[in-house]
């Protein structure tokens, strides 16, 4: 069967918001004193971006790629998260990870580039210039999230280590430490956990790696200090907590792949016309709307067709799921 | 009447046949108390829906592990009373898989029937879970004292089905799992005790025939 994908008439305006207006808004929120922590803290009114000003990373460019959608509330992006390196329950990370510490850290980059090596944190995020970015985030388990980014483009990364000819595919691997992440102990995934993308979807301008979300670094339970998002993708691709970077020339096994190959495929781009064998994926639930309401149709792409669908023209999105 | 006998004997400790009815009626439905408080109270965690569902299947599972246990602790404990709670604990697990089913039917599909058929039929873990249900159904039909006296021997076959069924629950659990399976295995342990023990009294009634 075809797989219809979404023009870019078909995608609201009001989804993807100019630049301009994001500016504009700030300049709003900033007149009417919503800087201020004291009222920031009020929680959760309409203006919920007023809340990503503060923090560390205040002045961030906004980014064009933003979502207009309503923000998730930082303590649902930080209190419910699939981080099995911290215990499979969604509620563990938040516990667990709380004494985890990121610093310091280093990053290895190797495989098909011409310039590898192993860096520290601080210089290998050093040269881009971060941004904020706010994004869907849908969960392969049917739940969804907005959430406002701090990263650069990986594009961005990648150029700088020139990957050669061979590198068709770029694979991403997650800290094994039992020690630090005592999740680690009980072997309910293959450790470390690893992901993966084709050289030309980590090119693609969505695709971040994130260091920071809400203005501030990333919890430890969201990835500190360092994670992927690829937005048009499940959320397991976004792999957190990133030790190593390779660059290959065949197509990386990632670890959800490993254990359910018929459940979870390489590409598990977000699709709501090709579910997920044990349940439907038509339809998500945005975290913080009430439980009792409907849930919400699921985006072809999770709303991002116009920049990715060329990705994949001419795929089985079945086949290729 | 015998109940008045029994309670001077048992009156000082826990086990006291006159409270026992009301005492486990009143304990198997604080979880769902517990949950109703949490609803009103934001305790339900960042996904609601998620929560419900899941104490629900988890409730109609323990209180179908509690009724499958009353047998073997009135044989081999001696706890005979607890023959007077057997049909109650198998009433309130059939609630909790009503209002299991029913919070799937709401908060996970919103009534959206033509998705639920598709689901029943699709997915192997609801199709279990839904076949469960249904086989349920004729168990509690048939759970009055009436129906007990109509079918006689038939009645206790007919229950009986208890046995598979169980089985059923908790393949239902382990295919809805995604990849931590402490849960579900130590809850088919509980179960394979349960059911093994069943099978031990049938064989040694064998042999001594």
């Amino acid at each position: 069967m075809s797989i219809i994908i979404k023009s870019s008439d078909d995608i609201l305006p009001s989804e993807i918001t100019d630049q301009k207006v994001f500016e504009g808004r700030r300049e709003f929120i900033k007149k009417i004193g919503f800087g201020s922590a004291a009222l920031l803290t009020g929680g959760h009114i309409s203006l919920s971006h007023a809340k990503t000003a503060a923090g560390k990373y205040s002045d961030l460019p906004k980014s064009a790629f933003s979502a207009a959608d309503k923000l998730t509330d930082f303590s649902d992006v930080s209190g419910y998260n699939n981080f099995y390196e911290f215990g499979t329950s969604k509620y563990d990370p938040a516990q667990k990870a709380k004494s985890f510490n990121s610093d310091p850290w280093s990053v290895a980059i190797e495989g098909e580039v011409e310039k590898p090596g192993v860096f520290n944190l601080e210089d290998f995020i050093k040269p881009y210039a971060l941004e904020e970015r706010i994004y869907r985030f849908r969960c392969v388990e049917g739940w969804s999230m907005v959430i406002p980014w701090v990263g650069f483009p990986l594009a961005d990364m990648i150029k700088q280590f020139k990957p050669t000819s061979k590198a068709k595919y770029v694979e991403f691997v997650t800290l094994y430490d039992t020690k630090r992440m005592p999740g680690q102990v009980l072997k309910v995934l293959p450790w470390p956990y690893t992901e993966g993308l084709r050289i030309d979807e980590a090119m693609n301008p969505l695709t971040l790696m994130a260091v920071g979300l809400y203005g501030n670094d990333l919890p430890n339970q969201n990835g500190a200090p360092i994670r992927l998002v690829v937005p048009w993708k499940y959320g397991f691709k976004s792999i957190k907590s990133i030790v190593k970077i390779r660059f290959t020339e065949h197509q990386p096994l990632s670890t959800w792949n490993k254990i359910g190959p018929k459940e979870y495929g390489f590409y598990s781009n977000v699709n709501p016309q090709v579910d997920h064998p044990r349940w439907s994926q038509k339809t998500e639930r945005k975290i913080g709307e009430p439980f009792w309401a409907p849930k919400h149709d699921t985006q072809i792409f999770n709303g991002y067709a116009e920049q990715v669908a060329h990705l994949y023209a001419g795929m089985d999105l079945k086949k290729n799921f | 009447m015998d109940t008045v006998i029994n309670s001077n004997k048992y009156s000082s400790s826990l086990y006291n046949p006159a409270l026992i009815k009301p005492a486990v009626f009143i304990l198997c439905l604080l979880p769902l108390m517990n949950l109703v408080w949490n609803g009103f109270n934001q305790g339900l965690g960042v996904n609601p829906a998620e929560t419900i569902i899941r104490t629900l299947g988890d409730w109609a599972l323990y209180i179908l592990l509690f009724t499958l246990a009353v047998t073997p602790l009135r044989k081999i404990a001696g706890l005979t009373a607890l023959i007077r709670v057997r049909r109650m604990l198998g009433l309130i697990m059939f609630f909790y898989a009503s209002l299991h089913l029913l919070a799937y039917v709401w908060f996970d599909q919103y009534f959206d029937w033509n998705e639920i058929v598709k689901d029943i039929i699709k997915r192997p873990f609801i199709t279990l879970g839904f076949a469960t249900f249904i086989l349920l159904i004729p168990l509690v039909l048939t759970s009055t004292n009436k129906m007990m006296k109509r079918l006689k021997r038939r009645w206790k076959t007919l229950h009986q089905m208890i046995y598979p069924i169980s089985l059923m629950a908790v393949v239902h659990y382990f295919w809805m799992t995604r990849a931590d399976f402490r849960q579900p295995v130590i809850i088919a342990i509980i179960l394979s005790g349960l059911l093994a023990y069943r099978l031990f009294v049938y064989f040694k009634k064998q042999q001594s025939i």
